[in-house]
């Protein structure tokens, strides 16, 4: 349905978008994750046609964008980020202006009213857009994309400024929409993209740093095993901390050892990490029975979506090439998460700790191995 | 074309622009005719269309300054852009909006006409002379206004930039005068739109000046064509 091809896109020296690939399928929901400034918009901008693109090839439906514009522009619904709303103009009359402008020919009264329906604006299509709320713009502004029934929906962070039960309704929207029509959405807040996309594509820095479904992009990147251990030492003291932490740093397998905070009386939580082909588990209980430590808790932590997100986008993965293009990267982001403020700052100290720099440098090798790898399937 | 030139004229008249310039035209075109056609005992309108270069210099930039400013600032561009219609087809609906809007504020000499008949006798040929030679005019300005428009996205720059440019244009006569090197003095008058205009006022019905003011619109909705165009790859 959309083929992109070696798309690049660039702004004076700026690269935005910089040699991207990447098809979707019928009926697919793809998911376009990236932090502010990542190039989602301007990505989105030239699969609508909207800007051009300064060199590769986009396809709507096998024909390409810039050779003939009006015919691949008919296939596409496109929700920019600000919805395109004359204000001066009553919802009815905005709607009855796009449905001349895309020249649709599917009976006027009925299939406005459906798409009215569909997004819940029936009951305001009397009044004028200027004095809706930024919820019911939105709205309006969906319904735009939705006239003409395009196949192929683009939807550039279509939630924004909706409260949460209208989130969920626009999502469970854009599910239902899925099974039609071929959506693209895109979005930086990711229980969003994991809750409603097939796939997703996370692109940081004007690159695709991780395409594939959540499972298949958290499988991809999990290259070690992370856990969370609760030991009871002996003495009940802080003097256990160092003791266990050093007898678990000396075990053979395990890279990184951070005792965390007491959760009990005298006991402390220690994160882990150890090499993916070593299962320490067996060792660490060996070396608890010897020491008569008694384990509490023992806790696999999977990668989550935002874990893999966090690590990308904070230049972990990514294939960054100089070093201090990786701090400016570390330095520059602000990522909007609403629910994990918290983690987020744990993530990037985490990342700029000295004592784990070894591994991330091994992780820039893997990346970089499995990049050219990527390359080569091309 | 059609649904961008319908929203253009509904737009004009929601957002008072059309009754701003309705009214000044109305105003002045009044106050000419009283005093220059009526007050001077004639039943020819001539001076009053001359009387009224200056004006429709000054009002069309108003009926121009939101065309295309408006819809980059409020980024609904986005929705004409990503729309399966062409630049052509934008450019030249926002256009013939604004040139209907000035047709119908130059009709208003067909009510003047009527007085004139009431008292005297009105000769067509040239009320419809000037009638047509106003009529092209505001068509080359009406372009040349929509291009400036392209240019900015605060309406009111393009306003001033618009009037700036125009009134330019208008005085390229008296620059010409006061340049005594003749090739510039001919290039200067070959591009002056009153002196042409000035012409039709005395009567004189001149094709060539038609095809100047016919190519000068043509030439500047092209140039706010390639003006969108041009945003797209920048």
């Amino acid at each position: 349905m959309i083929e992109v091809k070696n798309l690049s896109k660039r702004y004076g020296d700026k690269k935005a978008v910089n040699d991207i690939s990447f098809s979707v399928g019928k009926g697919e929901i793809l998911g376009f994750l990236g932090p502010n400034g990542a190039g989602k918009s301007t990505t989105m901008n030239m699969l609508t046609g909207y800007i051009s693109s300064t060199s590769g090839q986009i396809l709507i439906n096998g024909v390409d964008i810039l050779e003939d514009p009006i015919e691949a522009k008919s296939n596409i619904g496109y929700l920019p980020e600000i919805p395109p709303l004359y204000v001066d103009m009553t919802v009815d009359g905005y709607l009855n202006f796009m449905y001349d402008l895309k020249k649709c020919k599917l009976t006027r009264k009925a299939h406005l009213k459906e798409i009215c329906d569909l997004c819940k604006i029936s009951h305001v299509r009397e009044r004028l857009i200027r004095n809706l709320s930024k919820g019911y713009k939105q709205r309006v502004g969906l319904a735009q994309a939705l006239i003409n029934n395009p196949p192929v929906l683009i939807l550039d962070e279509p939630t924004v400024g909706l409260d949460p039960s209208q989130i969920i309704e626009i999502r469970s929207l854009i599910k239902k929409l899925g099974k039609n029509h071929t959506v693209i959405l895109s979005s930086h807040i990711l229980p969003e993209i994991q809750a409603v996309c097939d796939r997703i594509i996370i692109i940081n820095k004007g690159v695709i740093a991780a395409d594939g479904t959540a499972g298949e992009i958290a499988d991809k990147l999990t290259n070690e095993h992370k856990m969370t251990v609760r030991i009871e030492g002996s003495t009940h003291t802080s003097a256990d901390k160092k003791e266990i932490t050093d007898a678990l740093k000396a075990i053979d397998g395990i890279k990184y050892v951070r005792a965390d905070m007491e959760r009990e009386k005298g006991i402390y939580d220690y994160d882990i990490e150890s090499d993916e082909e070593i299962d320490v588990r067996r060792a660490i209980n060996t070396l608890c029975r010897e020491k008569d430590w008694n384990i509490l808790m023992l806790q696999l932590s999977d990668m989550t979506l935002e874990d893999i997100f966090m690590k990308i986008t904070s230049g972990d993965i990514t294939a960054v090439k100089s070093e201090d293009e990786k701090k400016s990267a570390l330095a520059g982001y602000e990522i909007d998460f609403e629910k994990s403020g918290q983690k987020t700052e744990e993530a990037v100290s985490g990342g700029e700790n000295s004592a784990d720099g070894e591994a991330s440098e091994k992780n820039e090798k893997k990346d970089k191995k499995s990049s050219s790898k990527k390359g080569g399937d091309k | 074309m059609g649904a961008i030139y319908r929203r253009e004229m509904g737009a004009f008249f929601t957002s008072g622009i059309a009754y701003v310039f309705l009214a000044g035209f109305a105003l002045f075109s009044g106050l000419f005719f009283s005093l220059g056609v009526i007050g001077s005992g004639v039943s020819d309108m001539s001076p009053m269309f001359s009387s009224m270069f200056i004006i429709v210099l000054f009002l069309i930039p108003i009926l121009t300054m939101k065309l295309l400013s408006e819809e980059k600032k409020n980024r609904t561009d986005q929705g004409l852009l990503t729309a399966p219609v062409s630049l052509a087809s934008i450019v030249l609906g926002k256009y013939f909006a604004a040139l209907t809007l000035f047709i119908i504020a130059e009709s208003i000499v067909f009510i003047y006409s009527i007085i004139i008949a009431l008292c005297g006798e009105v000769v067509w040929s040239t009320l419809l002379g000037n009638y047509f030679a106003m009529l092209f005019l505001g068509a080359a300005f009406i372009a040349i206004g929509l291009f400036v428009s392209s240019l900015t996205e605060n309406q009111m720059a393009s306003a001033v930039i618009g009037m700036f440019v125009l009134f330019v244009l208008y005085l390229m006569d008296s620059l010409a005068a006061n340049i005594p090197v003749e090739f510039i003095q001919k290039a200067l008058l070959s591009i002056s739109f009153y002196s042409r205009y000035v012409e039709f006022t005395r009567g004189v019905f001149d094709l060539s000046s038609i095809v100047f003011f016919l190519s000068t619109a043509v030439l500047f909705n092209f140039f706010s064509v390639r003006v969108l165009d041009k945003r797209r790859w920048g």
